[in-house]
């Protein structure tokens, strides 16, 4: 029983991760119908970023609550940091390509997925980063007998925080409406005074800052790695695909099938875990290409 | 209109630029040495990978990012034909692993097919990741991460006529392997060659334009796709097949989803538009990536800058652009 609440929290932890990834892609796709191959490279860099940030500020062996509250505010540095990084490379590299066949954009954030990894590798060094103090200074809570660290539960929370957040943003603010508008009809929104290459920056740079957050808040509970863009691309495109592209409630129930799929196949059936993810994603794009929540 | 409709060349002329080339190329190893005859074994091994790419994007208008699992499935079928089956002549591996390829291109084929632009690449990407998976995780059967060994010396060319063991082995292999692949990269082009100009790869590019209208006029459109399809795959697995023994190791890397990015790149960089783009892009990508790889360990910064910069100032790709500036130094 225990157990079971346990490999429970994890795969809400899992999803609450994976929901800000994919939510930040679904939200590019939705408004600007591009599909970000680099995507899972911003929430690498994110990870890192935070993890750099916190190990500058406060070193490796600082302990105490003062110092895990700090701790704690600079890890959002990661996705602030990628949110600009974003607010630059749509007006420089994508702007020029939309009036172009979608190839050519889905290539240039392939080649930016090459750059941007080789970056981290320049700037942050072939080995693992850490903020790992963090988890280590929240200490852990009882669960039936088994311990829980406490720092998951905060993820959790700020995934719940972040889809209601978001939720609130696009369907109830005046920005959101706007942002629906032009993601419903672009020469349209353009003809009624909305200044769209506005929009367009500040949509990729809020699903940039979501990716970010994901890799943020990831660092303390697993070290940023190379190569975790990559694996975290395809897994938040499975997420995508089975909630239906561009749709924010279909990220949020495409990562909970996603991360509970996948702790149980961790637990039974770990040899085809993967690819029976891979196989839902195939199998649901054949039967609702747009997806479980999806419009056409 | 693209390029490829505009100009067909006449059958005199192909073979006035083509039969020097193929002189040119049958000398070629004498005067480059040991390592660039390798290098270019890889880059013919790699065109037609291209080429086999390039029946479904340029000429069928579909963006498969997912032609990492059909070179992997040649690739694989081969290692695993050499281990299990001790099959020592490369013709059988060959059919082996262009059979699997043709195969595992057919039902993936029939499935991704049903859609087409974005909804298509991304559903070749997923099926495609289920092989690396598998490759990834069967490591008893698949030597997971590792990989398989293929030993040059397990292998004969031409039915057993050519084989690989004792002193000067590996030269031996470069040398002859370099005519192998040569003739077996003709034979894929001149099919290729065929097929894009036949009446069925009119009809292909019909459906790229426009596919409504093709419909019209009476093109099955899905089931042609669909056969675009898995003659795009089995060529691809041709080159994994052709690639193995070179390589002498194959793993999941090959069949990772990056890789099928890689061969996007060499025919983007060749120039899509265009019969001997892909081939052109192949051959070039290789040299590109082995100099970067030698030369930096970022070497994928470099890499992706050329990406970047190739699509936003050389759409067209090297074939394309050669072509643009030979037209201007013509007329001016």
């Amino acid at each position: 029983m225990d157990t079971l609440i346990i490999q429970t929290l994890n795969s809400i932890f899992y999803a609450a991760v994976l929901f800000l990834i994919a939510a930040g892609l679904s939200l590019i796709y939705g408004v600007m119908r591009i599909v970000n191959l680099a995507h899972g490279t911003f929430y690498a860099l994110g990870a890192f970023v935070s993890a750099w940030a916190v190990g500058a500020v406060f070193g490796a062996s600082s302990t105490g609550g003062l110092a895990l509250i700090g701790q704690l505010l600079i890890l959002p540095i990661g996705a602030l940091a990628i949110a600009a990084v974003g607010a630059v490379i749509e007006p420089t590299l994508l702007r020029p390509l939309y009036g172009r066949p979608e190839e050519y954009i889905l290539l240039v954030t392939f080649g930016l997925l090459m750059i941007l990894d080789d970056v981290m590798k320049l700037v942050f060094g072939g080995t693992p980063l850490s903020a790992g103090s963090i988890m280590d200074g929240m200490g852990s809570i009882r669960i039936g007998g088994l311990l829980y660290p406490a720092y998951n539960l905060i993820v959790i929370a700020i995934g719940i925080i972040s889809a209601v957040g978001l939720w609130a943003f696009i369907y109830r603010s005046r920005f959101g409406v706007i942002l629906r508008a032009t993601s419903q009809d672009r020469r349209m929104a353009s003809a009624l005074g909305i200044n769209v290459g506005r929009i367009y920056v500040q949509a990729f740079a809020i699903g940039c800052f979501m990716a970010g957050l994901g890799g943020a808040v990831v660092v303390p509970a697993q070290a940023a790695v190379l190569g975790m863009g990559v694996d975290a691309l395809i897994l938040a495109f499975v997420v995508i695909v089975i909630g239906g592209l561009g749709s924010l409630e279909g990220a949020l129930v495409g990562a909970l099938i996603v991360s509970f799929v996948r702790t149980a196949g961790i637990q039974f059936f770990p040899e085809i875990e993967l690819a029976v993810l891979y196989l839902i994603a195939a199998v649901v794009l054949l039967i609702r290409p747009t997806g479980l929540f999806g419009r056409a | 209109m693209s390029q490829i409709s505009r100009s067909a060349p006449s059958i005199p002329m192909l073979l006035a630029i083509g039969i020097p080339i193929i002189i040119a190329l049958g000398f070629l190893p004498r005067f480059i040495g040991l390592y660039q005859t390798e290098l270019l074994i890889y880059g013919f091994t790699f065109a037609i990978a291209a080429l086999g790419f390039n029946l479904l994007l340029g000429y069928t208008g579909l963006l498969s990012f997912g032609h990492s699992a059909y070179f992997g499935m040649g690739a694989y079928t081969v290692a695993f034909i050499v281990r299990d089956l001790h099959v020592q002549s490369m013709e059988l591996c060959i059919l082996g692993g262009v059979l699997a390829s043709l195969v595992i291109s057919a039902i993936f084929g029939y499935v991704c097919v049903r859609h087409t632009r974005i909804f298509f690449s991304i559903l070749a990407l997923a099926l495609s990741q289920v092989l690396w998976s598998l490759a990834f995780k069967f490591f008893w059967i698949t030597g997971g991460t590792d990989g398989i060994r293929v030993p040059r010396n397990r292998i004969t060319l031409v039915g057993g006529l050519f084989d690989f063991t004792g002193s000067g082995a590996y030269q031996r292999f470069v040398y002859s392997y370099y005519y192998y692949v040569l003739v077996i990269f003709l034979i894929a082009v001149v099919i290729m060659w065929i097929i894009v100009h036949s009446p069925f790869g009119k009809a292909l590019q019909a459906i790229r334009d426009n596919e409504v209208r093709a419909g019209f006029v009476g093109v099955p459109v899905q089931r042609f796709r669909w056969l675009a399809f898995v003659i795009s795959g089995t060529f691809t697995g041709l080159a994994g097949a052709l690639w193995v023994p070179l390589n002498g190791l194959t793993t999941p890397d090959i069949l990772y989803w990056p890789f099928s990015g890689e061969i996007v790149f060499m025919t983007v960089l060749g120039g899509f538009r265009n019969f001997a783009g892909p081939i052109i892009g192949a051959i070039s990508f290789n040299y590109l990536k082995v100099y970067a790889v030698a030369g930096s360990q970022y070497w994928q910064l470099v890499l992706g800058s050329v990406l970047v910069v190739l699509v936003m100032l050389m759409p067209t790709g090297i074939v394309g652009t050669l072509g643009r500036i030979a037209r201007m130094l013509r007329r001016g």
